[in-house]
């Protein structure tokens, strides 16, 4: 005679107030494949943890920003923001869909150019450019986004050097009602900085001012801010052309754009709070339309989301390692991905879910990494069905920030693989391996005996 | 197992603690668990009984259920 099939016991306490407003409570569905291939097979094949990114998912998010700016206003410019994820087959794709490029640093600036982005696509942001890398950019016709005095006047001592005119914007920061106010990059509006630094450049004429740049800050799910930031660079643009006579071709209202991932402490859902492309759209071309910029002129909207734009590609597939009962009796479940691949754990709610089917019963769960540290949390105390050593999970939304903001600690970081939209996987990013890290290391002569 | 005793157990798993008016819910598992301790049955004839009758090594089962009666020792439902 078979066996039955055997499942844990468990025993729940039932909690007063189930169901709650937000419903009763679901079984969490499992989450077997991304784009129709299974995660089991991206485990088996890749390695576990593994982040997997859907091309599919990129191009039709990119497809429906752009449509929700373009059908509204008629220039409309997306610059991907590298430090947002600077794999160079995400930076291509976007790319590839007619975004330029958007760097704050050397290093990402020549990761542009192997990207095969001419020069005048290049927006260069950030307070960190050497003067090498300002005249590399300069020469190279790029825009330069200029974020302090200094760097302006390093530009004006080498102007006698310069193959090019330098062709710049300045960035502007403002009370847009987003607290905190994003003030130390940037020139300040309200205090007649920026109107000075406007000034400077233009008095000088040997530069090029081409635009003008904001960026209000990031997760800004009230969209009003760039409106305000809009109305505001529209009175800068107009005092440049009663002045200079010089109208200004661009205004950049850089990124910022929430993504559905949810906030940690925040009441509800992302998914039902976030802003949709639509909504951001309506409201910051509805500004560009009715503020009213010098000589009837119709700037360039300039846009340089990042998370919104690749949040929802990206997935990262584990392993869980053990379960345990905590001191107090909260079960906890430690899993193999850490904060130090999945740094945003440290802000949001991330989404995980089984691969596959489990039980119906759930329990208030912490799920930890691996790392040794108190702080490697992923998720606390959520509704969580019982998997066991062995079994996979997924995480929903991580394409923005996590890959290139991760750190190696105590072991590897692991491949990254793309789905083309043919359901063909590609690793896009080799895990690393001991020679990574010793190819980076010396040992001193007389450290060599033992 | 006097406590156990004075617990209402429904056939589906919902168990309500008069005492305190606490309601919890267990699974098949579960049931199996506390109707064999119910008959005073000790740690290791309950693993033989789970492992006779179910698709589980003795280590699995065994380990599960001393957590399964910790938790019931912790909300006070044995002695
Ligand atoms: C200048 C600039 N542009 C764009 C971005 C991308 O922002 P987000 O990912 O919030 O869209 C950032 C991020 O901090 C930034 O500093």
């Amino acid at each position: 005679m078979d066996k039955k099939i055997y499942e844990r016991p468990i025993l729940r306490k039932v909690v007063e107030g189930i169901p709650n407003k937000f419903g009763s409570l679901k079984r969490l569905r499992p989450i077997e494949s991304i784009d129709n291939v299974l995660i089991d097979n991206l485990i088996d094949q890749y390695g576990s943890p593994v982040f997997v990114l859907s091309e599919k998912t990129i191009r039709e998010t990119y497809r429906t920003a752009y449509r929700a700016f373009s059908t509204r206003y008629p220039k409309v410019q997306f610059a991907w923001s590298y430090k947002t994820n600077y794999i160079d087959a995400v930076c291509r794709v976007f790319h590839q869909e007619g975004a330029w490029a958007e760097v704050v640093s050397g290093f990402e600036y020549e990761k542009a150019l192997d990207n095969n982005i001419p020069g005048n696509k290049i927006i260069f942001n950030g307070p960190d450019k050497s003067e090498e890398d300002l005249a590399r950019a300069i020469n190279n016709k790029s825009l330069i986004h200029i974020d302090h005095f200094d760097e302006l006047y390093a530009i004006i001592e080498m102007l006698d050097e310069l193959k090019e005119r330098p062709q710049v914007a300045i960035r502007v920061n403002m009370d847009t009602g987003i607290v905190p106010q994003w003030d130390r990059f940037g020139f300040n509006y309200e205090s007649g900085e920026a109107w000075n630094a406007i000034n400077r450049i233009l008095t000088n004429g040997n530069i090029d001012l081409i635009g003008l740049h904001i960026h209000v800050g990031t997760y800004i799910t009230l969209s009003k801010a760039y409106a305000t930031a809009i109305q505001k660079l529209a009175v800068l643009a107009t005092r440049i052309f009663e002045r200079f006579q010089i109208s200004i071709g661009y205004i950049d209202v850089g990124g910022g754009f929430a993504s559905q991932n949810t906030l940690q402490g925040a009441y509800l859902p992302a998914t039902d709070t976030t802003p949709s492309f639509d909504d951001y759209a309506h409201t910051i071309t509805t500004a560009m339309t009715s503020a009213s910029f010098p000589n009837n002129e119709t700037p360039t909207l300039i846009l340089e989301t990042g998370r919104a734009l690749i949040d929802d590609a990206g997935w990262l597939a584990g392993t869980v390692l053990a379960n345990k009962r905590l001191a107090d009796g909260h079960r906890a479940m430690v899993i193999d991905t850490g904060v130090n691949i999945l740094f945003t754990a440290f802000w949001y709610d991330h989404e995980i879910y089984p691969v596959h089917e489990t039980s119906f019963q759930s329990e208030p769960t912490t799920i930890y990494g691996p790392l040794c540290m108190n702080i490697d949390i992923i998720r606390k105390n959520i509704d969580f069905p019982l998997l066991n050593k062995g079994d996979r999970f997924v995480i929903k939304r991580v394409g923005a920030y996590t890959m290139t903001q991760w750190m190696q600690f105590i072991t590897y970081r692991p491949n990254i693989v793309l789905i083309d939209e043919k359901g063909k996987t590609h690793v896009i990013r080799k895990q690393e391996d001991k020679e990574v890290f010793r190819r980076q290391e010396m040992i001193p002569e007389h450290l060599k005996v033992n | 197992m006097s406590k156990l005793n004075s617990l209402a157990i429904s056939d589906n798993g919902f168990i309500f603690k008069p005492a305190t008016g606490e309601s919890f819910t267990t699974n098949e598992m579960g049931l199996f668990i506390i109707n064999l301790l119910k008959e005073g049955k000790s740690g290791d004839e309950i693993i033989n009984a789970i492992t006779e009758d179910f698709e589980i090594d003795n280590v699995t089962a065994g380990r599960d259920l001393y957590e399964f009666l910790d938790f019931l020792k912790r909300e006070n439902m044995t002695d």
